[in-house]
């Protein structure tokens, strides 16, 4: 058997999708955000809106989504990707719209944007990448940090008089009437990425359909914030994030 | 067609004009003295007509991204607010100006700064034409006097936008926005077809065609020498601009021995001045600029030049007042007369402050 | 021609629609016109004044320090604009509520008893009708014609039928004047 042989099209058990183009990635190690744009990628070539989908991209690690997932994008000023969204998707009602936003530029500085979207049932799907810190900005605390995390602003540990509670963003956003879908999910064991896959294609099935606004928070490790190896973040994550972050879905109409 | 015409108060006619050139979008945010314009489009319903998009956002700053959002996605979208409001929409108008995407804004002044009056003003000259929100940029200022430019500067902005590609602001004040006038309604545009935006905005992200690559819509670029590349490309828009879309107005500047330079409602309480000094025998001309950027520095620098002394009127403390010194250079006396807080002065004030500060018997 | 016109009073006498009733009646014969009025929380109760300037040129300011007529419906206005009637001009001013009556001897002062013919119509509603038909009678800056078609054109349908009230009014504020 040579290797003619084994890339015959009848043996290949798993493909890059053709969406996913070859810029090199600027994400670290074992950061979450790869998993999670293969998925997307790969969900909008199976379901063929390639050419009906608009991303915006946030502020944040992911602020350059657009280098890697090879459909049109917009990027959006920190916390402001909702908005946008909203204006894209009632323009062109039947395009896919969907955002990518990390846990600073979703549940801070843009949660008015967030929940207004959302309250009024825009037809846009939320990906909300929460890995507690603040990647791009050199490991801050974020508005999901956990209380007694370590981060660069919060050099002692997050404390509720300093700093306040962890914010839940999900289970406000699934109080709202407006939104149709809202799920917790992660990446970090190939079966937690099938159950995220399917949520984000529910997702975008609901925005095609428009049957109002989908979110999907993605719990997610950052070891270069986290001062962790891939693999301890994984475990960090499991026994401290899912206490707080509870996987599963909040809101399924 | 007949002529439509109608009588409407500035404010009213933005929100139909809006319709009539064939907006595809208004986001906008209640806010004293415009938030008739809001009003008039929700009493239009243009949905139910031409299919335009209007919608109430949850503040200033989620109204402009939402016009950055449809801009990037090669729609005739505006927005309107009056100063506090733009205020907060300037970091978005920034990221739209450095996305090289055409928008109309308009501000309906009110006196400030802070929260401020209600009442007219003019005090957001140097955030309208020096900036305002960060970064080297600038955006196209037309400046209405009258209810029928507030309609006709809506159609003029957004072709002016498209063609250079930048953001265009209608600076208004309280005056105009609430003072109703006779207005000719133009015929309605048609909106562009989904079509026609992807020929006429090949950059637009309204999702990809098999025949060009992703369109992305950024004003990120981390490689400092590409962004100087940018900024100089920006640059060099603005020399455009300037060189082809400089406009103004005049009233008795052939004769005249003094002048007056105001913009806005003022140069028409200014005109006045003008028509009761002419009866005194005293030759006042006026120039208007109706583009405040970019500034008519010439005509400006030329009219002055054969006058005796040049008094510029504003509602405000003193900010057109330096382009006006920069083009006329120190070859002829410039002073500044301004009212503060909302107040609009009379044509007989404007009248004794020139007296008093120009006029040499 | 041209007629420069303000209508002060209390918010709620109408001032400001019947301003817009005589710049829509100025539009009806082809004329340029302003109506500028003094606008934000004054509105709600207190004094509302409007500027209305109908012309057969184009108009500057749409802001005035003086006035060809004033019309001035409560004493504040009255105390207020007296004083910025043009020499020879016309002030008009109903004497329910004055206690201070007019004293300038070069203008033309009509005393026009509005709020006493409304109450005797029973209709609150003409008041401002009234003082715009002693206006026309004083000042036929625009024919009664023309603020009829105005009105016809300027209300919705459904209101059409109160026009025929609004012309009596007119005309009672026009018999008014002696």
């Amino acid at each position: 058997m040579d290797i003619n042989d084994i890339i015959k099209p009848e043996n290949q058990v798993y493909k890059k999708p053709a969406l996913l183009n070859d810029n090199y990635m600027h994400y670290c190690p074992g950061c979450s955000h790869g998993v999670v744009h293969k998925l997307v990628a790969e969900i909008i070539e199976e379901m063929g809106v390639g050419e009906k989908t608009v991303g915006v991209a946030p502020v944040g690690c992911s602020v350059f989504a657009y280098n890697y997932i090879d459909v049109d994008w917009i990027e959006a000023a920190h916390g402001r990707a909702p908005a946008i969204a909203t204006a894209v998707s009632r323009l062109y009602p039947k395009n896919l719209v969907f955002t990518y936003q990390g846990d600073g530029d979703l549940a801070a500085i843009g949660t008015a944007e967030t929940i207004h979207a959302a309250n009024r049932g825009e037809n846009i799907t939320i990906i909300f990448i929460n890995n507690a810190i603040y990647g791009m900005t050199g490991g801050q605390m974020a508005p999901t940090t956990l209380l007694g995390m370590k981060t660069a602003t919060t050099p002692y540990g997050r404390r509720v008089d300093l700093n306040g509670y962890p914010l839940k963003i999900g289970d406000i956003l699934a109080q709202l009437d407006g939104t149709c879908y809202v799920t917790r999910q992660s990446v970090h064991t190939p079966a937690a990425v099938r159950k995220a896959k399917a949520a984000i294609k529910k997702a975008f099935q609901n925005s095609l359909d428009r049957k109002g606004t989908s979110v999907v928070e993605i719990v997610s490790t950052c070891n270069s914030g986290w001062k962790l190896t891939p693999e301890q973040s994984n475990k960090w994550m499991v026994e401290h994030m899912f206490e707080k972050y509870p996987m599963g879905d909040l809101k399924n109409l | 067609m007949e002529k439509e015409i109608r009588l409407m108060k500035g404010n009213e006619a933005l929100a139909m004009a809006a319709i009539r050139y064939g907006a595809d979008a208004y986001f906008g945010y209640p806010i004293t003295p415009q938030s008739e314009v809001l009003e008039t489009l929700m009493a239009e319903q243009p949905w139910e007509t031409t299919g335009m998009v209007v919608l109430q956002a949850e503040s200033e700053v989620s109204s402009i991204n939402m016009v950055y959002g449809a801009a990037a996605a090669g729609k005739v979208v505006l927005t309107s607010s009056s100063s506090p409001g733009i205020s907060l929409m300037c970091e978005g108008l920034s990221y739209i100006a450095a996305s090289e995407l055409p928008a109309l804004v308009i501000n309906v002044m009110r006196g400030g700064p802070g929260l401020g009056t209600i009442q007219p003003s003019q005090a957001d000259y140097f955030q309208a034409t020096k900036g305002g929100g960060h970064g080297d940029y600038h955006f196209i200022v037309l400046a209405p006097s009258s209810v029928q430019e507030m309609c006709d500067f809506v159609g003029l902005g957004w072709d002016l936008a498209f063609k250079y590609r930048t953001p265009a602001m209608i600076l208004a004040d309280g005056v105009v926005g609430q003072m109703m006038e006779k207005v000719v309604l133009p015929p309605q545009r048609p909106r562009h077809t989904d079509e026609e935006v992807r020929q006429r905005c090949p950059w637009a992200a309204m999702g990809r065609t098999p025949d060009r690559g992703r369109n992305v819509v950024t004003s990120l670029e981390l490689d400092s020498a590409k962004m100087e590349v940018n900024n100089e490309r920006f640059q060099a828009t603005y020399r455009q601009i300037e060189a082809n879309e400089v406009r103004f107005e005049t009233y008795g500047t052939e004769d005249c021995d003094y002048l007056i330079v105001a913009f806005g409602s003022i140069a028409r309480i200014s005109q006045k001045a003008v028509e009761l000094a002419r009866k005194e025998g005293i030759k006042i001309g006026i120039i208007r600029p109706i583009t405040l950027w970019p500034f008519p520095h010439d005509e400006v620098k030329r009219l002055a030049s054969k006058s005796k002394g040049v008094l510029v009127v504003e509602l405000n403390a003193g900010q057109m007042i330096e382009d006006v010194r920069l083009a006329v250079n120190g070859t002829v006396k410039v002073e500044h007369y301004g009212r503060l807080g909302g107040i609009v002065p009379t044509p007989d004030e404007i009248l004794d402050a020139f007296k008093e500060k120009i006029y040499q018997k | 021609m041209k007629k420069e016109i303000i209508i002060a009073g209390f918010g709620g006498q109408g001032v400001l629609s019947m301003g817009k009733i005589l710049a829509y009646s100025g539009l009806m014969e082809d004329k340029e016109v302003t109506w500028m009025p003094a606008y934000g929380p004054e509105q709600r109760g207190g004094t509302a004044n409007v500027t209305v300037i109908i012309s057969e040129e184009k108009i500057s300011s749409p802001i005035l320090n003086a006035y060809d007529v004033v019309i001035a419906l409560n004493q504040q206005s009255l105390d207020k604009f007296e004083c910025k009637v043009k020499p020879g001009g016309i002030l008009i001013y109903d004497n329910y509520g004055i206690h201070h009556a007019p004293t300038r001897t070069d203008i033309n002062v009509y005393n026009v008893a509005a709020m006493d013919a409304s109450l005797e119509m029973q209709n609150s509603k003409s008041y401002n009708m009234i003082i715009l038909g002693a206006l026309l009678k004083v000042c036929p800056v625009v024919t009664l014609e023309s603020v009829l078609l105005g009105l016809k054109k300027s209300l919705p349908e459904r209101h059409h039928h109160l026009i025929p009230m609004n012309e009596q009014a007119i005309l009672k504020g026009m018999e008014l004047i002696k």
